[in-house]
């Protein structure tokens, strides 16, 4: 198979510039992440990141032919050749394929990514009912691979000012929270034209999510919740 | 790091531009089916087919909300795109100013001394 990577190496003083590698692989039944691998145990050189190889950590998400994805769950057989693959657009190239996450984990750690009650502690957990805890359905599940974020031409203009979709996802999943006491000084810290409002609807995140989650539909919420508030 | 918060505002521009578009979207059909239905017309007809006043206000009111919607539309492509204070703030005066002589400018037509006279 036909596979164009993306290589950048920092001492070398070069350009980043696109290498054609030629892998004898068999697709069926693999995955894009068993293709890497085995391009690397060729050139040592090659740098990425890689943790659970089953679409749970998150940590190898790269562009894959122009769609940010996770290697570990994108099928070969699916992919059209030459593949061309290239870090997370949007984020520094710290090496080929490996991006430095900072400002993407900076906009995360802004929305106070816990739970905040200050309530004493009940002898057993903080208990929810079933219609409570249905509310945290498809805002609990993100694994913070950062597809969404950095497909967003939102993020790509204003990185330090603008949460990002997986920033606002986690957001709206503690503002849901029916055990969070923090709601009113959530809606607070995203209330801005450019923490919460450069979100336009572009919907890039939404095809981008390797895990089929809508982080536009949760950002609506957060914004009815502040008209809400307001009218 | 200091801890982020937002400047509280944001939401009134949002909903501003929503309500706006709603507006929009149910005149210019109305007012486009008023015009079309009565082509063709000469500069007489013209000058009857905004005759009623409360076309002229319709109008008026619409265009109104068309420069609002511009506004908020115009002012987010700037936030993107025009990082520089100074850009970003000339970028935004020369918007308004052009909203705002535009609508002055329909506004004189709309209720200007050729209505007076007819």
């Amino acid at each position: 198979m036909k596979f164009r990577l993306y290589r950048y190496s920092p001492e070398s003083g070069e350009k980043p510039f696109m290498q054609d590698v030629e892998l004898d692989i068999e697709p069926a039944g693999k995955m894009l992440l068993d293709a890497l691998l085995a391009i690397k145990a060729q050139d040592e050189t090659l740098s990425l990141r890689r943790s659970c190889r089953e679409g749970v950590c998150g940590s190898d998400a790269v562009n894959v032919n122009g769609k940010n994805r996770l290697a570990c769950i994108t099928p070969l057989s699916e992919l059209k050749e030459p593949i061309e693959v290239r870090p997370l657009p949007g984020l520094p190239v710290i090496r080929d394929l490996i991006v430095d996450m900072e400002p993407f984990y900076k906009q995360y750690r802004s929305i106070k990514p816990w739970l905040i009650n200050d309530e004493p502690e009940p002898e057993v957990e903080r208990l929810q009912s079933p219609a409570d805890r249905a509310l945290l359905d498809g805002a609990y599940e993100c694994i913070l691979c950062a597809c969404c974020t950095t497909s967003c031409p939102s993020f790509w203009w204003n990185p330090d000012t603008f949460v990002g979709p997986a920033g606002l996802l986690q957001a709206y999943r503690f503002i849901a929270d029916s055990r969070d006491e923090a709601t009113a000084a959530r809606l607070d810290n995203l209330e801005d034209p450019y923490r919460l409002y450069r979100c336009r609807g572009i919907m890039n995140c939404v095809d981008a999510c390797p895990k089929g989650l809508n982080p536009t539909a949760a950002i609506g919420r957060i914004k009815s919740l502040l008209v809400k508030r307001r009218v | 790091m200091k801890s982020a918060t937002g400047s509280h505002t944001g939401t009134g521009t949002w909903l501003l531009q929503r309500a706006t578009a709603v507006v929009l979207a149910l005149a210019l059909p109305g007012l486009a089916m008023y015009f079309l239905t009565a082509l063709p017309v000469d500069f007489a007809g013209w000058q009857a087919l905004f005759a009623p006043l409360w076309l002229r206000v319709l109008m008026l009111l619409m265009a109104a909300a068309l420069a609002l919607h511009a506004w908020v539309g115009m002012r987010d492509i700037f936030m993107d795109y025009a990082h520089p204070t100074v850009l970003r703030l000339t970028l935004h005066l020369a918007v308004i100013l052009t909203l705002a002589g535009s609508l002055a400018w329909l506004a004189a037509i709309l209720f200007g001394t050729a209505w007076s006279a007819a």
